[in-house]
């Protein structure tokens, strides 16, 4: 129960990170925070306490096992959010280079 | 059933493409070009031939099980009504698109890049809209929107930038809640397939677990498709991509992603309950009434029509929020005819500026002068969304009101008349300070569209007028066949889980 709190933890983290910082890093950071935490969030669903790596093999009985699907959703999750991290960072470099700042309170030509 | 192998096509055709054209278009010149328009050509063909294949088919469904897996177990691509109504919007504006931004880009360095991006984009859309799982669903979701995240950016300059990634950002805000949400699905449910959920969830009602994960989807979708509290990205995003981008983000990206979702989760996994519903409507409600206000009080041509998008959104919401047969056909229709019009609309904003005529409507005057072809088609496509009787605009507000009266929600249905009041009102001060009045001298030299841009114009004009044809007895059955689907509600499970067994 407590590993959910810490997934609930890490969420408002990052969010309080998206929501509230004002340099462009600091905001890729949070919503990579989020990421995370919402696959640690899935990943604990399919554990089982001293469950083991679901692998099938002769010697051991098909018990005990943790759930492999949350694993490899995952996965797919963690790669998804990969994609959304590189191109956020190589938007925020460009945003460097054309307007010289990391702010969002001085990166405002759209308004209205 | 041979036909149905056909299905597995509209998801790898754009992805092949889009690897063909990223590895060959730098060598090969016009590789880009023909090979954008050829994957547009062929899904729109095979669109229509699926079509053709859906109605021979009895109970009106098709199933295509991947590597031969069972539903339950196995990932299996569902096309029904409402998927086969989609479609088809996405094939049939994505074509015309295509074709316009053949020339449109030109003005822009990489075009290799541009169409495998939009390639990108379409292979998200399509298989977003035919797939019966739910994490699957998700996939795709994130496939098509990070490749409209990178379109919007596309021109690198200052304002792109700041819109993709405030754009961006809220996106992964979404996908978050969405995964959130796929998650509690999962461990409440133990099964990712759509229908199969759907019979776990009617057996084990009444909790709290379904309107909590209820909310954390509409917050998903709500960003996805830009209701009002969630809004803040469209109108940036949509005024600084280029125009094709922009064209396909309010015409199908937002539908595709955002509510195309939001009414497959809702009514066929979840099963609506009328909090719900009342939510929606006021959300949708509020859409119309902001969206419209703002749309008046724009100067900037681009940022007017996305301000405006929203307020459609709102008016398809509505439809689907009442519940109704009638308000969901209504709501079914305008999606369909704002598309067409939009997108329209978009394009021709977007030959303006490539003739050189910009952007902000108090600097440009008399463009009907010089661009006599864009003007008409600018005012077909804004006549048809104000709802000016015989177009298909007026046919569809038309339903939806009638269906709030129906309903007995008086003050949504004045609600929706006042919104479409308003942007008749917005669309009328884009022709009297864009199109007549005295032309000046800086926009004297301004030339017409080239013929690309005007075939794919002139042909989603066409769709425009005759667009309320769709209410005609014979041509009925394309929208009827998603209402069905959506009236089915949970249902959808037993219908999909029976099929499969056959």
């Amino acid at each position: 129960m407590g590993l959910y709190f810490l997934c609930i933890i890490l969420f408002c983290v990052g969010f309080y990170g998206v929501l509230r910082k004002r340099n462009i890093v600091k905001i890729i950071i949070g919503l990579v925070i989020m990421n995370y935490s919402m696959s640690l969030f899935f990943v604990l669903l399919g554990y089982r306490l001293h469950g083991r790596a679901p692998i099938e093999s002769q010697s051991q009985p098909i018990v005990n096992m943790v759930d492999p699907l949350p694993q490899a959703l995952v996965l797919t999750s963690i790669v998804i959010s990969l994609a959304v991290m590189a191109l956020l960072i190589a938007i925020a470099i460009r945003i460097y280079e054309r307007y010289g700042t990391f702010d969002i309170t001085k990166i405002k030509n759209l308004r209205g | 059933m041979a036909g149905i192998n056909i299905i597995p096509l509209f998801v790898v055709i754009p992805l092949g493409a889009a690897f063909l054209i990223s590895l060959f278009g730098k060598f090969i010149k016009r590789f880009a070009d023909i090979a954008a328009i050829v994957t547009s050509m062929s899904i729109l063909i095979c669109s229509f031939h699926v079509m053709m294949l859906l109605q021979n088919t009895p109970g009106k469904l098709l199933i295509y099980k991947i590597g031969g897996w069972a539903p339950p177990f196995g990932i299996c691509l569902v096309i029904d009504g409402l998927s086969m109504f989609m479609l088809f919007i996405i094939s049939l504006i994505g074509f015309f698109v295509t074709v316009y931004s053949v020339a449109y880009m030109e003005k822009y360095t990489d075009k290799p890049k541009f169409f495998t991006l939009f390639s990108l984009m379409i292979c998200g859309m399509n298989g977003a809209v035919i797939t019966g799982d739910i994490f699957n669903l998700f996939v795709f979701l994130e496939i098509a929107s990070i490749a409209s995240y990178a379109l919007v950016a596309f021109g690198t300059g200052h304002e792109e930038l700041e819109a993709s990634f405030k754009y961006a950002i809220m996106g992964s805000v979404a996908s978050c809640f969405i995964f959130m949400a796929i998650a509690f699905l999962y461990g409440f449910t133990s099964t990712l397939n759509m229908a199969d959920m759907a019979r776990v969830l009617i057996y084990k009602q009444g909790n709290s677990f379904v309107p909590f994960v209820g909310v954390l989807l509409l917050m998903g979708f709500g960003l996805k498709s830009a209701l009002i509290p969630f809004h803040a990205w469209l109108p940036d995003a949509h005024s600084s991509a280029p125009a094709p981008v922009s064209a396909m983000l309010s015409g199908v990206l937002i539908k595709a992603l955002g509510v195309y979702s939001l009414v497959r989760i809702f009514f066929n996994i979840l099963g609506a309950t009328q909090g719900f519903l009342s939510a929606l409507m006021f959300l949708s409600v509020i859409s119309i009434i902001i969206g419209g206000i703002l749309s008046l009080s724009q100067w900037n041509l681009k940022r007017l029509m996305a301000y405006s998008s929203i307020g459609q959104i709102g008016y398809i919401l509505l439809g689907i929020g009442l519940g109704t047969p009638l308000g969901i056909f209504g709501a079914m229709f305008h999606l369909l005819n704002h598309s067409v019009m939009k997108s329209l609309l978009f394009l021709t904003a977007g030959s303006i500026d490539y003739a050189g005529g910009g952007k902000d409507l108090r600097e440009m005057s008399g463009i009907s002068k010089s661009m006599p072809f864009t003007a008409k088609m600018n005012l077909i496509a804004s006549l048809s969304v104000s709802g000016i009787p015989p177009f298909g605009g007026f046919f569809s507000k038309l339903i939806i009101i009638v269906a709030c009266l129906q309903k007995g929600y008086l003050g949504y249905g004045v609600c929706a008349v006042i919104g479409s009041i308003l942007t008749l009102s917005a669309f009328m001060k884009v022709q009297k300070f864009a199109f007549f009045g005295e032309i000046k001298d800086s926009s004297r030299n301004i030339k017409e569209a080239p013929l690309l841009m005007r075939f794919s114009m002139a042909f989603l004009a066409l769709f425009c007028v005759i667009g309320g044809l769709m209410l005609l007895p014979g041509m009925r059955f394309f929208i009827s066949d998603a209402v069905q689907v959506v009236v089915k509600g949970t249902g959808y499970s037993s219908v999909i889980l029976e099929a499969v067994l056959k």
